[in-house]
């Protein structure tokens, strides 16, 4: 059953759809925003350490249930499983209004100028897809700044002399310092490295209306109960609204994008709330579901001219699955570190993203966010025991005295680490559902010891009277930084989205996710997935003209 | 799973007490059972072992933070999808105390209750529910469970009086709105 007609449908209200739709809906254009999550509040599940969007031991906070969901993950061994969103193998990241901005950690770094053109810098890598983004910084520069002052960033990178140019400052200051971000910020001095304050989305000051940061240790995966941690939920959504041109829809499935026998995107097909199958009608779709269900929802809308899914004449749809190579270390120390002043990942280093002899790329580095008991009871040094009075003993004698540096390792991407539709698992809705494969490229494997190596420095420079490497592992790699399945490009042959997130010879659908990122930098990606939801939506927003694109 | 008539918390906890502290001398047939999915004797059991995962010393261990409580609950909780792991790991384990040493797990004295433990952990314990079950991979359930249980939110029925934190030097309960 047809609904009345929008201009534009953004499925998705994440980090990209939240801030697409508003871009759209302030510039006259009718918009439906469609969500398959909730409205959380930020007082839901407080401070639980056993049930959020990181520490899913009693199921995820924000999404989405496990009742309803599952994928179909390919272990190593080509064994096939079911999976539901509260296990790792999941790769989940959230489903709620604002997405993973509900509750993520808010790290806001730009990326940097190589990060764009890693083929250019580091030549190619064998068995890896690595490629140039065929946008440069400087495309994107004018964006982080909308963004690091619409949404709002806090933070103070100027000691970092490795930062692509920036024109205009941090719209509000840092956090003062922990006791162990002083203690690792003189370090790194001492060392000859250039430490800075990482920029976060997240309120030091009244801005936006709402107040500062509380300092209490349930940040990363938690909502924030003084909502003084910044994302599309608490921005430029409500905006969006506020135009009277954009209809938020919660809890509304999408299953397919329509088209019709020009192979023009003419809506999209969803489930409401009652799950009734319904049709949005719209001159152009905005697809903006994260990097695994993007190109999920794009194979599943077949038809006679798109008979492998939209997109996907090349079969370059899911590919290139990314996420971040988390490698660092930890360090014991004789005296507490600790002094209960969150939210952590404060003082950080982009020594060792670039530049390190022989290898392609890196990562940034900082310490960890706070970490609650709960988390604690899986760090220890290896071989250490993981029960009985001695590990009772070190959780009672360590909790206070250690402290955990690490960093997100930019990956390699490959052709087979990948996001298809199952063949015969269907979700509650009898959609097909994302069938994940591959494994990590054993480059960004070595990279990653590099920058754990580095970080073990960091922790031994400042005192520890004991390290050990956290690395990560072979499998798979997506989960909340997931990102690279529909990938921009010049060249229809070896990408999905053209560089304003068009999709190739789909002139009304854009992906605007972190699905188009060629590379992922060695950085939390959040804030460079807003800047392209603005530069894109800038883009839609130039060339529309009267229901068209021109 | 079995019913059981809703006791007031006080009750509960009191006939908990003094069901564990009689061990074996009761009987099941006509005990109404005080937990929600645990029989008396499993519950026992549950208790029994996490108490060596997480034992009592300066600090209160497993039994005193209510570890027991925690896993019964989320077992006809979020994590009832482990009812049967549990109603046959446990039976296993009793298999390999009444293999290894002649008695249920609850009257072993506990440096056997440890050793029992350990051969799970290490995939080499006796047992007939072995050989259909891995036994490490119960115990690495009760592990996680029994660290979920003790240093977790006191909401989900476990770490009673928020004990591990203040063991771990946290303040409890949290401060709400805090601002520094």
């Amino acid at each position: 059953m047809a609904l009345k007609h929008v201009n534009a449908v953004v499925i998705g209200a994440g980090a990209a759809g939240g801030i697409v739709a508003k871009e759209l809906a302030v510039a006259g254009l009718s918009v439906v925003l469609l969500e398959r999550g909730k409205w959380y509040s930020p007082f839901e599940c407080r401070k639980d350490d056993l049930r959020n969007q990181r520490v899913t031991a009693l199921g995820s906070a924000f999404g989405p249930d496990d009742e309803r969901y599952v994928r179909v993950f390919v272990d190593a061994k080509g064994q096939e499983h079911l999976v539901r969103p509260s296990e790792g193998n999941y790769h989940n990241n959230a489903a709620c209004v604002g997405g993973g901005t509900f509750s993520y950690g808010a790290l806001a770094w730009r990326f940097m100028e190589k990060d764009f053109r890693m083929r250019s810098t580091y030549g190619a890598v064998e068995g890896s897809t690595l490629e140039d983004w065929p946008i440069s910084y400087q495309d994107l520069e004018p964006y982080y700044e909308k963004a690091e002052w619409e949404i709002g960033v806090s933070g103070d990178d100027s000691k970092n002399i490795f930062r692509a140019p920036r024109k205009k400052p941090l719209p509000m200051p840092p956090l003062p310092p922990s006791r162990e971000h002083q203690l690792l910020k003189d370090t790194a001095e001492l060392l000859g490295l250039h430490p800075f304050d990482a920029p976060m989305l997240r309120n030091t000051i009244p801005y936006n209306g709402r107040g500062a940061c509380m300092r209490c240790r349930w940040c990363v995966g938690f909502a924030c109960e003084v909502d003084a941690k910044n994302g599309t939920h608490n921005t430029v959504i409500p905006k969006a609204l506020a135009t009277k041109n954009c209809e938020l829809r919660t809890e509304c499935v999408a299953k397919e994008i329509l088209t019709n026998a020009q192979g023009q995107v003419t809506g999209v097909a969803y489930f409401d709330t009652n799950d009734r199958l319904q049709e949005q009608p719209a001159d152009l779709v905005v697809v903006s579901c994260s990097a695994t269900e993007s190109p999920r929802l794009l194979l599943n809308s077949k038809s006679r001219l798109f008979p492998n899914g939209l997109g996907n004449r090349n079969d370059w749809v899911g590919r290139n699955l990314q996420g971040h190579a988390y490698a660092g270390a930890y360090g014991l120390f004789d005296y507490d570190v600790y002094d209960d002043l969150g939210p952590g990942a404060s003082v950080a280093v982009c020594d060792y993203n670039h530049g390190n002899p022989g290898l392609a790329g890196g990562g940034a580095l900082a310490n960890e966010f706070i970490r609650l008991p709960y988390n604690f009871t899986t760090i220890r040094p290896p071989g250490a025991p993981r029960w009985g009075a001695a590990h009772k003993e070190f959780m009672r004698k360590w909790f206070k005295r250690h402290i955990a540096v690490h960093g997100p390792v930019q990956e390699m991407p490959a052709f087979d680490s990948r996001v298809q539709v199952d063949p015969k698992v269907k979700d509650y809705w009898g959609i097909p559902v994302v069938r994940l494969s591959g494994l990590n490229h054993p480059h960004t494997l070595e990279v990653a010891k590099y920058v754990a190596l580095k970080a073990e420095t960091w922790l031994k420079e400042a005192g520890a009277i004991q390290t050990w490497l956290k690395m990560p592992g072979r499998g798979l790699s997506g989960n909340q930084h997931q990102a690279g399945t529909c990938r921009m490009g010049n060249d229809p042959k070896t990408s999905v989205v053209n560089k304003y997130c068009q999709v190739h010879d789909v002139d009304n659908l854009f992906v605007v996710d972190a699905s188009v990122h060629v590379t992922n930098g060695g950085f939390n990606p959040a804030l460079t997935i807003m800047a392209i939801a603005y530069y894109a939506s800038d883009h839609i927003l130039t060339t529309w003209k009267d229901r068209t694109f021109r | 799973m079995k019913k059981s008539k809703r006791l007031s918390r006080r009750k509960f906890i009191k006939l908990a007490v003094s069901v564990a502290a009689s061990g074996s001398a009761i009987s099941c047939a006509g005990t109404i059972s005080p937990w929600r999915f645990l029989s008396i004797e499993e519950a026992q059991t549950v208790e029994a072992i996490c108490g060596q995962i997480i034992p009592a010393d300066q600090d209160p261990g497993a039994t005193q933070a209510g570890v027991a409580n925690f896993i019964d609950r989320q077992l006809v909780g979020y994590l009832r999808r482990y009812q049967k792991a549990y109603r046959e790991g446990l039976a296993g384990v009793n298999h390999t105390g009444l293999a290894r040493f002649g008695k249920k797990f609850v009257d072993l004295p506990a440096p056997q209750q440890m050793e029992v433990l350990t051969a799970l952990d290490k995939n080499e314990a006796p047992g007939e529910i072995w050989k259909q079950r891995s036994a490490k991979e119960f115990f690495d359930l009760v592990v996680s469970h029994s660290m979920q249980g003790f240093y977790g939110d006191p909401r989900h029925g476990g770490n009673r009086d928020g004990v591990s934190w203040k063991m771990v030097g946290l303040s409890y309960p949290p401060i709400r709105g805090r601002l520094r």
